[in-house]
């Protein structure tokens, strides 16, 4: 394979990723940005909302897979919001004031997630079924880049631009980008905070489960452990992105993610996970405030 | 009949008794003054009214008890606030920071504010940010007289750190608008107090150490010292 081959490859499989990446970590950032909530549960709602869309698409496993998929992945995106819902209302609501509960109860949700699908699935991976467009691979400058890369790459896109225009173009977008600033002086102007609290949980919810959905996709199977490793660098991609900045976090998404595509096949596997957290102390050095916007 | 009562109003902050059973009332209309010495508790009397700040005690408006009501509920019942460091959106534009404040159950009245400050609509599509201190404070204002529905405007220090010029003009803006609201005023200025203010409570330690006027308070230089630290209270005119 030629250079340009393999850069063509890891490129668009790393945008794939990071796009996977953007997914976690815009709701994150917005959860951040908006509640000052650690959320540590964001990964289970990952994780949850894929073995949901798994159980509930089984039985149409054998029938169309255009199908299959396309119902998963709408089924992951309402399970994501809907775990995002009840957690928001149940579990962080009655601790805005208590930080330190808030990220205990965030741990234990995502623990106990975790313990609740391996005891109910197995810690074994679960095989996903892909239509046979996304099953195959693209053309791409001399290579073949398998076709999910760049379906997710370009969900991810079409998120990143419905997520600027809902926060852009809506009143309740002005109200969760004057909240990032000022939760205080929202509420002071007569605007119910925690409505928009809620909304943001269950907009990051439902991109969460797409991406746990997507996960799946990307990799080819489901597993219980997955939403807890890919948490960490969207954590990652939120601090180098800048704290409540979805834009920010797209871009993030796409260095962090390309650069350890390219380390790991350039230096040696485990290299460019690596240097994602040296990405994370650069950042934090050379701007120690991250922004604030959208 | 006031349109505003405090009674027995407690807050503290970490360790700190800020506020010790402060009872007050506000008349309707014109603007009443609440000031006294740095730190006496002026701002987190309006955060109390507010409820954003943790208190215990009463407070009515109009007659109705708000004490128990949230944040928002508080500002739908009808009181505006402009806090002491404005508190505009940075990020967001002039225009994006006033349609924030429109509400639903509201007229809009961008004809008075425009008219007050034509750089809000001159301005429109600039960031709060990179406004000047004083253009913030006009914004901040804007925001607070945008619904017609408010009806008590909670303005804290609006003079603060403004050029002797902008002072006026966010003087001249107050008196007008308080021709339609009542404004609780807190002010560190005297002579600013004295141009706007017919009443004046005067905190001191958390209490109330005097209710009058400011007239009483410019001509009375013994009491003016004794509330408020001011040497001479007509020098400072």
């Amino acid at each position: 394979m030629s250079t340009v081959s393999t850069v063509a490859l890891l490129l668009l499989t790393g945008l794939g990723l990071g796009g996977l990446y953007f997914l976690i970590a815009s709701g994150l950032s917005l959860i951040w940005g908006l509640m000052r909530v650690l959320n540590f549960a964001h990964g289970a709602l990952f994780t949850l909302a894929a073995y949901i869309a798994w159980q509930v698409t089984l039985p149409l496993q054998g029938g169309n897979a255009l199908v299959a998929w396309s119902t998963g992945l709408v089924v992951a995106v309402i399970a994501g919001g809907s775990c995002a819902f009840l957690l928001e209302v149940f579990l962080i609501r009655p601790l805005y004031a208590r930080p330190i509960g808030q990220i205990l109860v965030t741990v234990g949700v995502a623990l106990a997630a975790v313990a609740l699908v391996e005891g109910a699935y197995g810690s074994d991976p679960k095989q996903m079924t892909l239509p046979a467009w996304m099953a195959g691979s693209i053309h791409v400058l001399g290579t073949d880049v398998p076709t999910t890369r760049i379906a997710i790459a370009a969900i991810a896109l079409v998120v990143l631009a419905a997520l600027l225009f809902f926060l852009r173009g809506t009143r309740y977008g002005l109200v969760i980008r004057a909240g990032v600033e000022n939760r205080a002086m929202v509420e002071a102007l007569g605007i119910d905070v925690d409505r928009a609290f809620t909304l943001v949980f269950v907009i990051g919810g439902m991109a969460a489960g797409l991406a746990g959905f997507l996960a799946g996709t990307y990799f080819g199977y489901i597993d219980p452990v997955r939403g807890t490793s890919m948490l960490i660098f969207a954590f990652i991609v939120v601090v180098i992105g800048g704290l409540g900045s979805i834009t920010g976090s797209a871009i993030a998404a796409a260095v962090v993610a390309v650069v350890q595509q390219f380390l790991n096949f350039y230096a040696a596997p485990g290299i460019g996970d690596f240097s994602v957290v040296i990405l994370l102390a650069a950042a934090l050095l050379l701007r120690p405030r991250t922004a604030e916007s959208t | 009949m006031n349109v505003l009562e405090v009674r027995d109003l407690h807050v503290h902050i970490g360790q700190s008794h800020i506020l010790h059973g402060l009872s007050f009332g506000v008349p309707r209309g014109g603007i009443t003054g609440l000031l006294g010495r740095n730190g006496v508790g002026k701002t987190t009397t309006l955060r109390g009214i507010l409820g954003l700040v943790d208190r215990t005690g009463g407070v009515d408006f109009e007659g109705e008890t708000i004490a128990t009501l949230r944040t928002h509920e508080i500002a739908r019942r009808g009181i505006a606030y402009v806090p002491e460091d404005r508190d505009v959106f940075s990020a967001l534009t002039v225009e994006e920071n006033l349609r924030l404040a429109e509400r639903a159950d509201c007229e809009h009245q961008y004809d008075l504010i425009y008219e007050l400050f034509p750089e809000m609509k001159t301005r429109g599509a600039q960031r709060a940010g990179t406004l000047s201190g004083g253009q913030q404070q006009m914004l901040a204002l804007s925001r607070a007289l945008l619904n017609g529905g408010n009806r008590l405007l909670l303005v804290d220090e609006p003079t603060k750190g403004l050029a002797p010029l902008v002072v006026r003009h966010v003087v001249d803006a107050l008196k007008r608008a308080a021709q339609a609201v009542t404004i609780l005023l807190v002010e560190q200025n005297l002579s600013v107090a004295h141009k706007l203010a017919r009443d004046a409570i005067v905190l001191d330690q958390g209490r109330v150490g005097y209710v009058g006027t400011v007239e009483e308070l410019m001509n009375d230089p013994e009491l003016a010292r004794h509330h408020l630290g001011v040497g001479s209270a007509k020098a400072d005119r």
